[in-house]
């Protein structure tokens, strides 16, 4: 039986951590993902879930306790956001180059300095090459979802990775929505029980973790990691696919709408797919062939699949949270531009960063982006490759 | 060396050690610049030499010092300092090649 509640991004986040109930949680709060470890902590001290809560000094110290609990042979967990994610920075390479499958929320935020608390996507984005699993949430309701599919993912054999679950800070960790809850034994089954391939207190069979690995050895487990990755595609569509009978909700790598006969299209992640959508539709009406394109997985980065999702399109944009400064566009920019190039028919590509430090996308800066789009596509040329929008010239 | 070893299908993930107490099988004793000498007629047996040793390289049978591991012995040269003073059973020589 599905329970319908009015809760919060961060609300959805913790109890979906309540249900999966992980042998550990080590973390340490920072806006915007603060309510999360608070409500989880609050489970663990009312009783309701026997997770060993580890309240730590740092973030550092979380991810590696996250390192050592997994390495351990348990399951572990954890939460954070942008200065916090840059402060685990050494050790996400620990979690993924020991192949720990730890899952965590992260709950995205824009870098300090200036300080500012609100959504952009640096942190997570710069995480990119970390070796993480990154996976994008529009809304509350896919927070949690993507949360519960997580463990799997990471845990398949072949993977062994460890898993990013992304949604947008203040938009969505703050904002009230209707979401769908799963029973707690549904959530249960559907993660099951852990049994770790490698685990340090498995004494039957003594290992080491985490030796010295040089010259001779080190590239070769560096190919291992890029291996599991092409295993994560089928892994995350398998998890999806056990979800959906669970719950009729259905997920993929990407999401489209109406961008089978789309003569313009946007890309986008997280929650700005949603505004998006609705300016489709509004493009639409005015007889503009709109489509959009929503990444859900973009570590690893489905490239053929957007590639040939965005193949028959005149002239496409995408929009990135974050900048990296010097280039020529942001990370998703990047990562499509590569992914269409060598298409017969490549479309014009538009490069826009939006939002940084929360500002907002409204209306009808998306409805410009579509302005400029068609323009691009009547005429073919491309007068700016790349800009910020959304801010004061 | 890099044809004969293990290619990345062949060899656990994570840089992994799933077999205890390997390190036995590599040899460290060619990182030896100079080499402890041990002379059995000087030793007392004391075992100072034993506790200090690094890299359990000093051989004991019934509590008594037997001879030293060259196949993992680093030339640390510990053994030699720790020898008793008035003992110094042990003497580090320069590794000839
Ligand atoms: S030289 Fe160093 S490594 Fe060699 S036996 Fe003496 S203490 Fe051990
Ligand atoms: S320290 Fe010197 S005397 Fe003592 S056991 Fe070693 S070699 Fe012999």
């Amino acid at each position: 039986m599905k329970r319908v509640v009015a809760y919060t991004g961060n609300e959805v986040a913790a109890e979906a951590m309540r249900q999966i109930e992980p042998d550990v949680v080590a973390a340490y709060p920072i806006t915007p993902a603060t309510e999360v470890v608070q409500a989880f902590s609050g489970f663990v001290s009312d009783g309701l879930i026997q997770t060993e809560m580890m309240t730590v000094e740092s973030e550092h110290s979380a991810m590696s306790a996250c390192v050592g609990a997994a390495a351990a042979g348990g399951r572990a967990m954890t939460v954070t956001a942008a200065n916090g994610l840059a402060l685990m920075w050494e050790i996400l390479y620990c979690a993924s180059g020991n192949r720990l499958p730890i899952a965590m929320t992260v709950v995205n935020r824009a870098m300090s300095a200036p300080i500012n608390i609100h959504c952009d996507h640096s942190d997570s984005m710069g995480a990119r090459d970390s070796g993480w699993i990154q996976i994008y949430s529009e809304n509350a309701q896919e927070a949690y979802d993507n949360l519960i599919m997580a463990l799997p993912i990471a845990e398949d054999k072949n993977v062994l990775l460890p898993i990013m679950v992304c949604f947008d800070g203040f938009i969505i960790s703050h904002s009230i929505e209707r979401v769908e809850l799963l029973e707690d034994k549904e959530v249960k089954d559907f993660v099951g029980e852990y049994k770790p391939q490698f685990a340090l207190l498995d004494l039957e069979h003594p290992k080491t973790f985490g030796p010295l690995d040089l010259q001779d050895y080190y590239i070769e487990h560096k190919r291992q990691q890029h291996e599991a990755m092409k295993f994560v595609p089928d892994a995350v569509l398998a998890s999806a696919k056990r979800f959906e009978a669970l719950s009729g909700r259905k997920y993929g790598l990407i999401e489209t709408y109406k961008l089978d006969d789309a003569d313009v299209a946007i890309v986008v992640l997280n929650s700005a797919a949603g505004s998006t959508r609705a300016v489709v539709d509004k493009m639409r009406e005015q007889g503009i062939k709109a489509g959009l394109l929503k990444i859900r997985m973009f570590r690893p980065f489905p490239a053929e699949l957007i590639a040939q999702s965005l193949a028959h399109c005149k002239a496409i944009a995408v929009l990135d949270r974050c900048d990296s400064f010097g280039a020529q566009g942001g990370p998703v920019a990047h990562e499509v531009r590569s992914a269409i190039c060598n298409l017969p028919k490549v479309p014009k590509v538009i490069q826009s960063v939006y939002g940084l430090g929360g500002r907002d996308l409204n209306i009808e800066d998306i409805v410009d982006v579509f302005g400029d789009l068609k323009k691009v596509a009547d005429t073919g040329k491309v007068e700016k490759v790349f800009d910020y929008i959304t801010v004061r010239s | 060396m890099s044809e004969k070893l293990p290619g990345w299908k062949d060899i656990p993930i994570g840089g992994m050690i799933l077999e205890a107490g390997n390190a036995a099988k590599y040899e460290t004793g060619t990182w030896r610049s100079s080499k402890p000498i041990w002379d059995p007629d000087k030793c007392i047996h004391c075992l100072q030499c034993w506790i200090y040793c690094p890299d359990s390289s000093i051989q004991v049978k019934n509590e008594k010092m037997t001879g030293i591991d060259y196949f993992h012995c680093k030339g640390c040269g510990l053994c030699a300092s720790v020898c008793p003073d008035k003992v110094q059973a042990i003497t580090m020589v320069i590794e000839e090649t």
